[in-house]
């Protein structure tokens, strides 16, 4: 101890850390202050000085605007509130169900199994999308939220996860004890093994929710009808003519999507963190 | 006997729980990936058409036109150009901020508030993001030329958008701002894993603080730095978001990234879809190349750990 105390950083070293980090953390907020400040000005003030750190009054005429063009937040958040949930649902759930059937049971298989999940975890989705399109056009399921919520069924590094977790901290004399009571086996999945599962599941749901609700590029090819478009498709419509002239509008805009986001991350920062932390070290 | 036919009949719950995932992955994901493969061989073409018959005289046609595609060669240097300019600067800051945040010596306090604000720009919509900086960028009005002007830093606005480059360069930093927090927090979890007896015989031996950093922190975090670097590959060489809406592949093509290539190919202009489906395989063989390195690597992790 004494030693660690003789060696006490260096003031000038410590005073250098600190200011590298308020920098960084202005350059991540800044941005976002920005725009926040901007959705109250208006198109003029934002053409005199694009900088300002005095929010205005405009905040309720370039909702006006913004509400008057084609772009529908209300249904765009429904929509894309109805993918994130119904794929983060079952991806929690049968993410879980998959790592027991894993975990839980001694089966031949099951260490190819295990390995050909590894295996398909890194590719991702985009390369296949072409003919993911061919084959959802093919049974008309375009505009359709369908094939945008059921291939979370099917989550590789969601299963992985669970596994990891439940190799760590699921009691097997448990399985034993239910089975003693007659209990049946699906029972005993849903009724024992979901419950201690839930930190697991909380993080893995929280990742899955963020990243379906931001996805845009599967989205952007299946949902051309304007009605089943998601938020992050609206957003890339805000570049279009139509609001080339509206800034405080298009400020408005990205602070009207960005601000569920933002509600859900600060509510829930510390698991988040702790969740990616926790997904280095799996790697 | 007796107990023999237990363990066989609970063995069948692992068939049949597994069964779900085993249906949807094969729909979803193998189904398609199958399908786009044969796309490749094809004459599949039109908006919305979905008939289509083997190229039989030449089955590589479409191959051979991806490969000799100025577009498609220019995109694939953007991919790379863009993620190189963005990782090195972000591999380079998460390891010196996770070196900071793991110090013995220098105890920083808020580590939990830079950790949140840091990552904070990663959870938020990309195509947000895009616009956002484009009107950050705008031109001639615009919050960046504004504090360039302000700063005296430049006399007049300059108009990022038409320079190929720096529209390249604004990608690369949003890439880099999004990522360096997430990046660091994994390292930092990494460098919390080392046994800390291994840092407190070197600092009897009387071992700086950069000494530590070369020679324990960086030889242990190994595995995790590989890992890092293979999953930003595979995300970068994925990238299409940013790219996509912040110009659509602009100016010039100079960020027409592969992935923007490919939805440009399949769902613009002729509807390519064969082409795309080539170009997709393309990619897909280049990203099993770095995931088999993966495997191979995190393999030998295994065995160390045993």
């Amino acid at each position: 101890m004494k030693s660690l105390e003789r060696r006490d950083g260096n003031p000038v070293v410590k005073a250098l850390i600190y200011f590298v980090c308020i920098f960084l953390a202005v350059l991540s907020l800044f941005p976002f202050f920005i725009m926040v400040i901007n959705a109250t000005r208006s198109t003029t003030q934002i053409q005199q000085h694009a900088v300002s750190l005095i929010p205005s009054h405009y905040l309720l005429n370039n909702f006006a605007v913004f509400n008057g063009k084609t772009f529908n937040p209300g249904q765009g958040f429904i929509n894309s509130l109805i993918i994130a949930v119904g794929s983060t649902a079952c991806l929690v759930y049968f993410s879980s169900l998959t790592a027991y059937a894993i975990v839980a049971y001694e089966w031949k298989l099951r260490n190819a199994f295990f390995t050909l999940i590894l295996c398909v975890m890194m590719i991702p989705a985009q390369v296949t999308s072409i003919g993911f399109y061919q084959m959802v056009y093919k049974v008309h399921m375009a505009n359709n939220f369908l094939p945008l919520i059921l291939p979370s069924i099917a989550a590789p590094s969601a299963v992985f996860f669970m596994r990891q977790f439940m190799l760590a901290s699921f009691p097997m004399e448990l399985l034993d004890s239910a089975r003693v009571d007659g209990s049946k086996e699906f029972m005993t999945f849903n009724r024992i093994a979901l419950p201690i599962m839930k930190p697991a599941m909380a993080t893995q749901g929280i990742f899955s929710f963020v990243s379906k609700w931001n996805e845009l590029f599967i989205p952007s090819i299946l949902l051309t009808d304007s009605t089943k478009a998601t938020m992050p498709i609206m957003v890339s419509l805000l570049k279009g003519d139509i609001y080339k002239t509206e800034y405080g509008c298009v400020y408005l805009g990205l602070t009207l999507t960005a601000l569920p986001l933002f509600v859900v991350y600060f509510a829930l920062s510390k698991y988040i963190i702790a969740g990616v932390a926790l997904g280095g070290v799996k790697g | 006997m007796q107990l023999k036919k237990r363990t066989f009949s609970y063995a069948k719950y692992g068939y049949l729980f597994s069964i779900p995932f085993i249906v949807a992955y094969a729909i979803f994901s193998l189904y398609p990936t199958i399908y786009t493969a044969i796309l490749g061989f094809t004459d599949c073409k039109g908006l919305g058409n979905t008939n289509w018959h083997f190229l039989t005289e030449e089955p590589f046609k479409n191959f051979d036109l991806i490969l000799h595609n100025e577009s498609f060669l220019l995109s694939l240097k953007n991919t790379f150009l863009i993620w190189i300019i963005n990782f090195i600067p972000q591999i380079l800051l998460a390891l010196l901020l996770s070196a900071w945040f793991t110090s013995r010596r220098n105890k920083i306090k808020g580590q939990g508030f830079f950790k949140v604000v840091f990552y904070l720009p990663n959870i938020i919509t990309a195509s947000t993001i895009a616009i956002l900086f484009s009107a950050l960028f705008a031109y001639p009005k615009g919050p960046v030329n504004d504090l360039l002007i302000n700063l005296g830093l430049r006399t007049e606005a300059y108009n990022f958008d038409v320079h190929g480059n720096a529209v390249r360069g604004i990608i690369a930093f949003i890439q880099f701002w999004q990522w360096y927090g997430y990046t660091m927090i994994v390292l930092v979890s990494g460098i919390l894993g080392i046994n800390p007896e291994i840092y407190e015989a070197a600092e009897i031996d009387g071992a700086t603080d950069s000494q530590c950093f070369f020679h324990i922190t960086l030889p242990n975090l190994r595995t995790i730095l590989i890992y890092t670097l293979i999953t930003s590959m595979i995300g970068g060489l994925n990238m299409y978001d940013i790219p996509k809406v912040y110009l659509n592949g602009g100016p010039n093509n100079a960020t027409l990234t592969t992935s923007v290539f490919i939805q440009k190919q399949a769902f613009s202009g002729s509807y390519m879809y064969n082409r795309a489906a080539a170009a997709s395989m393309i990619m897909f063989i280049i990203i099993a190349a770095c995931s088999a390195v993966v495997f191979f690597l995190m393999r030998d992790k295994k065995g160390e750990q045993h």
